[in-house]
Order: C-alpha cells, then sequence, then structure tokens
C-alpha cells in the first residue's frame, strides 16, 4: 500500500502538482489517468523519489519515504520495480546484461545465478532467443517486456509503470497491460500504472485516479468511470469518436 | 538560468561525481571502455592534424625570417617552440572539445533524454559518479600521451615539409630543435593538456547530464558543450600560462 499525502511540486515557478491526496492498493493495479502534461510522470517520479516533492509525504506500507537517509532509500530501492515509458534499456548493455544489471547492483549473487534468473525473468515475460541482442535491435513491444523484465528482476514489492503501452499497436499493448496485471496478482505487489489509454482503463483499472492540470479531479474504479458527472473526466473518456458513438448507443 | 545558478549547479555535479563509489568493480569496466572510446580512438584524428600544424608552421616560419641576418637553424627552433608551447596542447585541446565533447554531452544527454539515467538512480545507482567519472580519469590520464604524440609528430611534419620545400635542410632543422631546448616546456605543456581534458569532459558531461526534453535538446547541449569547452580552454589557457611560465 502506497499512501500519497499532501502531495505538491514545482518546476522553476511552475507548479506542476497541487496537494494530492491518493492511497494506492496492494495486489492491484492503481491507474493514474489524465491527458498529455497533467503531471502524472511527475507524481510518479516523485513518489519514487527521482524528484523530491517540495510538499508531503509519500509512505511505503507506513515507512515515510521521504524522510529516508540516502542509504535507507536505496535499501527500499531493492523492492521497486520501474517501468519507464520508453523502456530506457541501457543502450550499450544487451537484453541479458539489461536484466542482470539490477542483480549487479544490489545482490552478491554468482554470475551464473544472476544469469539463471535473468532468463527466469525474460521467460515470464516470453522473450526467448534474444539474450544476445541489443535493445535497438528488437521491436517497440520487446523492449517494453525486456524492461518489465528488469523490473521484476529483483521481486519487488512495489512496481511502477509510465504509460507502458505507449508507441504500441492495441494488440500488442493489451498483451503488455496484461501481463502488468497477471504479475501484480502472481508477486502481490502494489502496482501503479500512469495512461492516457482507456483500452488500459477497462483491461487492468482495479482502482483510477483522474488527475487534470496537476490536481487529482476523481477517483474510483473502472466501473464507477462511466457514471460520472464529472465535465473533465466525461470529456477525457470520450475524447475519441468510437466512444461518442458506443455512448450515443448505448443511450438510445 | 542565471551564470551564477550554473556554475552552482556544475559544482554540486562535481561533488556527486567524486563522491565514494558503489561498486569499484563496476567502475573499472567502464573506465577501460572510456580510455578505448574517448582515448585511443582520438589518435587518428590528432596525428592527421599534428602532421599538417608541424608543416604550415615551418613553412610560414621558413617565409617570416627570410633574412640574411638570421641563422638558418632558427626555423626549426621557432617550429619546436610554438609546438611544444602552444599547437600540441591548446589547438589539440580545441580539436578534441569538438570530438570529445559534442560525444560525451550527447551520449549523457540521450540516456537523459530517454530516461535511462533515472533508471540508474532507481536502481541506487550515483549515476553522476558512475556515468562521469571514468570519462574524467580516461581523459585526463590519456590527454598528456596525445599531447605528446602531437610534438613528436607535429615536429616530424615540420621536418618533411621543410626538408621537401627546400626552405630548410636536414641538419640545420635537427640542430634548430636541439638549440636551446628547454625540456620545462613539455612538463608545461601536459600539465595544461590534462587540465584542458578535465575542463572538456566536465562541462560537456554537465550540459548533457542537465538535457530535459527529446533529441532536439540534446543537440542543443552537444553545441553548447562544444563551444563552452572551447572558451574556458582559451580562458584557462592564459590563465594557466602566467601561472605556469612566468
Ligand atoms: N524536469 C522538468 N523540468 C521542468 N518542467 C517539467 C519537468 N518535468 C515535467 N515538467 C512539466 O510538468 C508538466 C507535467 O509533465 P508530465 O508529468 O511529464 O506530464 P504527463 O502527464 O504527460 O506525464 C509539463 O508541463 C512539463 O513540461
Ligand atoms: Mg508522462
Amino acid at each position: 500500500m502506497i499512501e500519497v499525502k499532501k502531495v505538491s511540486k514545482s518546476f522553476n515557478d511552475i507548479q506542476v502538482l497541487k496537494d494530492i491526496n491518493v492511497l494506492f492498493e496492494k495486489g492491484k493495479t492503481n491507474l493514474i489517468i489524465g491527458q498529455s502534461g497533467s503531471g502524472k510522470t511527475v507524481l510518479l517520479k516523485s513518489i519514487i523519489g527521482l524528484y523530491d516533492a517540495d510538499y508531503g509525504d509519500i509512505i511505503f506500507d507506513g515507512i515515510v519515504f521521504n524522510k529516508l537517509e540516502f542509504n535507507e532509500k536505496k535499501e527500499m530501492r531493492k523492492q521497486i520495480g520501474m517501468l519507464f515509458q520508453g523502456g530506457a534499456l541501457f543502450d550499450s548493455s544487451t537484453v541479458e546484461e539489461n536484466v542482470m544489471y539490477p542483480l549487479d547492483m544490489f545482490t552478491k549473487m554468482s554470475s551464473s545465478e544472476k544469469r539463471d534468473r535473468a532468463n527466469e525473468c525474460l521467460k515470464r515475460v516470453n522473450i526467448i532467443n534474444a539474450n544476445k541482442l541489443y535493445p535497438s535491435e528488437i521491436s517497440g513491444g520487446m523492449q517494453k517486456r525486456v524492461a518489465i523484465a528488469r523490473a521484476i528482476a529483483l521481486n519487488p514489492k512495489y512496481l511502477f509503470c509510465d504509460e507502458p503501452n505507449s508507441g504500441l499497436d492495441p494488440q500488442t499493448a493489451i498483451l503488455i497491460d496484461d501481463l502488468i496485471k497477471e504479475l501484480t496478482i502472481e508477486y502481490n505487489m502494489t502496482t501503479i500504472v500512469n495512461t492516457h489509454d482507456m483500452n488500459s482503463v477497462m483491461e487492468i483499472g482495479d482502482k483510477v485516479m483522474f488527475i487534470y492540470k496537476g490536481e487529482k479531479w476523481w477517483e474510483g474504479t473502472k466501473d464507477e468511470i462511466f457514471d460520472t458527472e464529472n465535465a473533465e473526466l466525461n470529456n477525457f473518456i470520450f475524447a475519441s469518436k468510437l466512444s461518442q458513438k458506443i455512448r450515443d448507443l448505448k443511450n438510445k | 538560468m542565471s551564470l551564477f545558478n550554473q556554475v552552482g549547479k556544475y559544482f554540486l555535479l562535481l561533488f556527486r561525481v567524486f563522491s565514494k563509489p558503489e561498486k569499484m568493480k563496476i567502475y573499472y569496466r567502464e573506465t577501460i571502455k572510456e580510455f578505448e572510446k574517448l582515448g585511443l580512438n582520438s589518435i587518428g584524428i590528432i596525428a592527421i592534424i599534428s602532421v599538417f600544424m608541424g608543416a604550415v608552421i615551418t613553412i610560414q616560419t621558413a617565409y617570416n625570417t627570410e633574412n640574411p641576418m638570421l641563422p638558418t637553424y632558427l626555423i626549426g627552433l621557432a617550429a619546436r617552440d610554438s609546438i611544444l608551447l602552444e599547437f600540441s596542447s591548446t589547438i589539440v585541446a580545441l580539436i578534441l572539445a569538438g570530438k570529445i565533447g559534442s560525444n560525451i554531452a550527447s551520449e549523457i544527454g540521450t540516456m537523459r533524454v530517454t530516461e535511462q539515467i533515472d533508471a540508474l538512480e532507481i536502481m541506487g545507482v550515483n549515476s553522476a559518479s558512475y556515468l562521469i567519472l571514468p570519462k574524467i580519469i580516461a581523459t585526463v590520464l590519456f590527454s598528456p600521451f596525445l599531447c605528446l604524440m602531437s610534438m613528436i609528430v607535429g615536429i616530424f611534419g615540420g621536418w618533411v615539409a621543410g626538408v621537401s620545400t627546400g626552405v630548410t635542410t636536414t641538419q640545420d632543422y635537427i640542430y634548430g630543435i636541439q638549440y636551446a631546448f628547454i625540456p620545462y616546456y613539455i612538463v608545461y605543456a601536459l600539465i595544461k593538456m590534462a587540465i584542458f581534458a578535465f575542463l572538456i569532459t566536465s562541462i560537456s558531461a554537465y550540459h548533457g547530464y542537465y538535457s530535459y526534453g527529446g533529441s532536439l535538446e540534446v543537440g542543443k547541449s552537444s553545441t553548447k558543450a562544444v563551444v563552452r569547452s572551447s572558451i574556458f580552454i582559451l580562458l584557462f589557457n592564459v590563465i594557466l600560462t602566467q601561472l605556469l611560465l612566468s
């Protein structure tokens, strides 16, 4: 469980996050949805401490993360897996080395143990026979899956995903979404996913928070979201012609 | 952003770069890689430039000293001193700023905008130190060798040009380059070069590390890295010359 309490963040006097309060639950995929530029990435990075929030607390299962000392933070980070928007695989390392990297940094495993663990994770995300390839040599969907493998290498308790299916075709996107959901249940993780994709909301949105211009505008479940009276949220949900058509058909 | 702000940010970054590394073994591996990428791969361009530099200096000196009052060994002597004092350190450093400065800024900048630096941080790696320290060590240790090589190749280039165009003879030239030789000039050049290498690497890394946005911004950082490094090389050239030679 992760609690975000009164978090605010500004860059160069522009306030990007305004007094965010929200609770993300364990064993569930929690979604942060919102338009591009609404502050999803900044919120996610503030939660994991890549940005220091100007104000407020981030509490991981009772531990106030932002108040920890450097070394304690590092200890906590072993339990955090993160999937970045573009994958953020290291260009100059192979697929296998990428997945082994967190094991190199955090464990004292022998190299054969590390290799075994890396292969186990790669197999879990259905990447086989690509160990010696470089990130530039595999497709976008595969890169995302390798990045997921790297994120789960240390058996994390918390998983963060920034727009996991951006830049992917709809079918691959659903595969990635489902994979994240399965892993969340398998490892009993607290998972937070940023997305602007309503398909993801329908697919995996156990709990959904809508962020609008840096403020929490709405929260609820994927079943409640279509009954909302919230104007901005409605605009967001029914932005596409397709979704408008479906709504009109349903209302007839 | 104001100048003071940037200078402060630069020193804070350096502070992080020189804080205690976590896993020595990984740093060692990276440093070896950088030696190859930033050092060995620069030998070719430095050699080519030094040959031509030496040749031009010799020919120009010859035409400027076409006076029966002046001794003929002067050509070798003047060429030697210009190469040792200025060309093999300052000019070579400016060339390196263009070559490795842009390389460093764009590499680190790309890692920043594709969130690879965030990925390192989240794994508890001090990304500043991990990415920048190996580059600084490699360039600072390797650049004096490049400088030394440039001197030798430059003086050789001068000899080839001088003899083949007939402005001097082998005998005069060799006498000239040995005449009133001050070994300290070499030490002076090597010290300068090591400091220039530090400036190039740290300034370029700074611009890459604080890129924000996309590929366009990385391009801009890389240009800034080269321009700023060059300016600081010239500025420090004056300061160091005053400090070391007076
Ligand atoms: N490091 C930064 N420096 C300055 N401004 C930033 C930085 N990161 C994000 N921003 C700004 O914060 C706002 C929210 O960005 P972001 O969280 O990336 O949006 P998104 O919801 O698309 O992920 C944007 O206006 C962006 O320009
Ligand atoms: Mg984003």
